[in-house]
């Protein structure tokens, strides 16, 4: 080769656009053979196999029960309605676990911080044994060994006959609306609403003049009184539907059944070690110039944790607080080793393993929880976007 | 001579020392009563602690009972635990149902990840690119042949159908580990590479695994992997959750190498090129070994996450650690009230005390590194 062409040639090669080029070209080619050839295995597989392609077994009837549903549901309906069944299930283990483990781990990262100092040093116990044990474990403790030791529904523990703790599960009085309760209700909620307008006057008023208004205190009354008021004038909005034991087993009231109570005991637990340890992380980043400028303008304890410390803590705290609440729901998904009917323990569980149909199975199950990530993360952007430290 | 007003002839008899401002009672006051509501907890929790924990140290200890052939004595001692039970089966909770001739190479195994492991997490320890060379090329293959056998070395193959217990929950994190940490740096890289293609692939392979939870990832490889694969190369039934949890890992590997790889700041980009090194010199002689250094803590604080999600591994059928527990607690032969609870204890002991020591040490590398940076 003549030696010029050559020279030309190795500089072309050398250009980093060229090279990056290439290296992008390659990556592609690679990534579209193995994603081709996956396909391809994945037909002739499932030829072979007679696993059924496409999204007919959507409306074919599930023909399999599920002892907790939100929706109508028996096991007539499609696998599709049990697809519905088992997402609500997901999503009410976590409406359920993300305010206890919210509460549980704020109380336990400000018990951290305490002066006391046997309470922090608890705290750091709690935190350090259940930030080091498998979630699975604890899962299998209270299930296995706590709920499942219960006694049987004849020989319940009651609470003054209206609550039963049994190895079927936690038997509450149901609230049962009668003629009253949309009275209640609308008591209450007015009261909400009375309190909420309340509070706006007062702060503009505070903006205005200085003068300051008892805002929790009228408010409290507000939201306790009025449906109080209602209540005796009215009398009782909601009947109590209360078990009784027939036969061998508790018949009505609000049964919550041990799958769920040792999910939600176990994720909660879990999950407000390492909450506590964010709160607690969150307060301890203020600097101590802010509460010492906080006292020097005459705050006392009280307002200066309210109006200094806490919001500027909060903007530490939420973007971790944030992936703990996605944990929850992500690790809801260990419903499965307890048999709690979420959407893995009923459709990329039961459904996979009649219909046979993984791929599709799999590709809805994940696209789901995918959703409820990429959501909560555009809605974290969007927190963040807005109370973010605006600097000059 | 007038008589001064006062002269003092002898000194002052000394003040006894302040009771109040040192000491163990000053430190209990400031510590435990410094409040009426603070005096309040401190006696209500010693009053629950001192209710509570003889209690519990009787039943771990002179209540328990030790040993024992079968569940008969653990029936009769229903307020104490069963250590019996666990001692009685302990072979199993460590082999699974790996044949008894061959166990000596599962210790084998053991033995030299453990040495391998103090190596690497001994900072100050000589040569310790030669113990991560040795961890992260040679001990696989090592384990791999010893555990599954070779006939070539007149190993008997023994099918991972019979592999269960402690050594599974520690080759499952350990493989996890020595893949998935190269993997997470070159997925790392590619995210924050020039090449938009590089990029955009890399992300879309961590925010996917991220979003979705480890149960899902483990059923894919579980169920998909059979598919995507031809019929003849069907992985082994315990490769596909490691295939699962090596994906999975990665991706939070890469999340956290670059955290790292964003705290450099520019200027040792920018003096590695003035240097003239390409990429591959810039990133492996200037970029990694500082970024590497600074994610230590956090790679041991994902490894113990890692290590906790290998009890996972038992709902696509793999014995580990865990699972053997379940089934060593079923045996009818042990059958009592005690026995689960034993069970579960000692599964939370064994896992927090490996969790707790890695979380020790990462927090001890954490403070060395935060020491050298000041």
């Amino acid at each position: 080769m003549d030696p010029a062409r050559g020279a030309k040639l190795s500089t072309w090669l050398n250009d980093q656009r060229v090279r990056g080029a290439i290296y992008q070209t390659l990556l592609l080619a690679c990534v579209a053979a193995s994603a081709s050839a996956a396909i391809y295995n994945a037909v002739v597989n499932m030829r072979a196999r007679g696993i059924p392609m496409g999204f007919g077994f959507w409306n074919e009837v599930a023909g399999f029960d599920i002892n907790l549903h939100l929706i109508s549901y028996s096991n007539l309906s499609t696998y599709g309605r049990a697809f519905w069944v088992g997402l609500l299930n997901t999503l009410l283990i976590a409406v359920i676990a993300i305010p206890m483990a919210t509460l549980l781990g704020f109380a336990i990262g400000v018990a951290r911080l305490s002066p006391n100092w046997l309470l922090s040093r608890l705290a750091l116990v709690y935190t350090s044994i259940l930030r080091n044990t498998p979630l699975l474990l604890l899962l299998l403790f209270w299930y296995n060994a706590v709920l499942k030791s219960l006694p049987a529904p004849r020989q319940s523990i009651s609470v003054a006959d209206v609550v039963f703790l049994n190895n079927r599960g936690l038997y509450l009085p149901m609230p049962v609306p009668g003629d009253q309760a949309l009275w209640f209700t609308g008591a209450f909620v007015a009261a909400l609403l009375v309190a909420a307008g309340f509070r706006e006057w007062a702060r503009r008023r505070q903006e205005r003049t200085g003068a300051q208004a008892p805002v929790t205190i009228v408010a409290v009354a507000l939201i306790i009184g009025l449906p109080m008021i209602v209540l005796a004038a009215a009398g009782a909005p909601f009947a109590f539907d209360i078990a009784k034991l027939s036969g061998f087993n508790l018949k009505g009231g609000l049964q919550i059944i041990p799958e769920m109570a040792a999910l939600v005991f176990g994720l909660v637990s879990f999950t407000a070690a390492f909450i506590a340890e964010i709160v607690r992380a969150g307060i301890l980043a203020v600097p101590v110039g802010q509460s010492e400028a906080a006292s020097a303008l005459g705050l006392h304890r009280g307002s200066m944790t309210k109006l200094v410390i806490i919001p500027q803590a909060m903007r530490l705290i939420t973007p971790p607080l944030t992936s703990q609440y996605l944990n929850i729901v992500k690790n809801s998904s260990l419903a499965v080793f307890i048999g709690y009917p979420d959407l893995v323990q009923i459709f990329a569980g039961t459904v996979l393993n009649q219909t046979q149909a993984a791929v599709q199975v799999m590709a809805i199950t994940m696209a789901v929880y995918l959703a409820i990530s990429l959501s909560v993360a555009l809605a974290l952007n969007l927190f963040n976007a807005r109370y973010a430290l605006q600097e000059r | 001579m007038e008589r001064l007003a006062y002269v003092r002839e002898a000194p002052e008899p000394e003040d006894p020392p302040p009771t109040l401002t040192r000491g163990a009672l000053a430190w209990a006051r400031a510590n435990l009563f410094s409040s009426p509501i603070s005096s309040l907890t401190t006696v209500g929790l010693i009053g629950v602690g001192a209710y509570l924990l003889p209690q519990l140290v009787n039943w771990a200890t002179t209540r328990a009972v030790w040993s024992a052939t079968d569940g008969a004595a653990c029936r009769q001692q229903q307020d104490g635990a069963c250590w019996a039970f666990v001692v009685a089966k302990w072979d199993y909770l460590r082999f699974g149902s790996y044949p008894v001739a061959e166990r000596w190479r599962v210790d084998a195994v053991e033995a030299v990840g453990a040495v391998l492991i103090v190596w690497l997490l001994w900072t100050n320890a000589p040569r310790r690119v030669w113990g991560a060379l040795l961890f992260f090329m040679v001990y696989p293959t090592l384990a791999l042949i010893l555990l599954h056998g070779s006939s070539l070395l007149g190993l008997p193959i023994v099918d991972t159908l019979l592999w269960g217990g402690v050594f599974v929950s520690l080759l499952t994190a350990v493989v996890g580990i020595v893949f998935s940490l190269p993997l997470g740096v070159l997925l790392a890289l590619g995210r924050r590479s020039s090449l938009p293609v590089v990029r955009l692939m890399s992300i879309l392979f961590i925010e996917f695994v991220r979003g979705v939870p480890f149960i899902t990832v483990l059923f894919m490889a579980n169920n998909l992997l059979p598919l995507f694969l031809p019929e003849r190369w069907a992985p082994d039934r315990f490769l596909r959750p490691l295939v699962g949890i090596v994906m999975f890992s990665a991706a939070y590997m890469a999340e956290e190498v670059r955290g790292g790889l964003q705290s450099l700041g520019r200027g040792q980009y920018e003096a590695a090129s003035a240097l003239g090194l390409n990429y591959s010199r810039m990133m492996g002689l200037v970029i990694l070994p500082q970024a590497l250094t600074l994610v230590i803590p956090g790679i041991v604080n994902n490894f113990i996450g890692l290590f906790m999600d290998t009890t996972l591994i038992s709902v696509v059928g793999m014995t580990d650690f865990l699972e053997a527990m379940n089934n060593a607690i079923k045996d009818p032969v042990w059958a009592g009230p005690t026995i689960m609870v034993t069970g579960y204890v000692f599964a939370g002991i064994f896992y927090f005390s490996f969790c707790y020591g890695m979380a020790r040490y990462s927090a001890h590398v954490e403070r060395n590194l935060a020491r050298g940076r000041k």
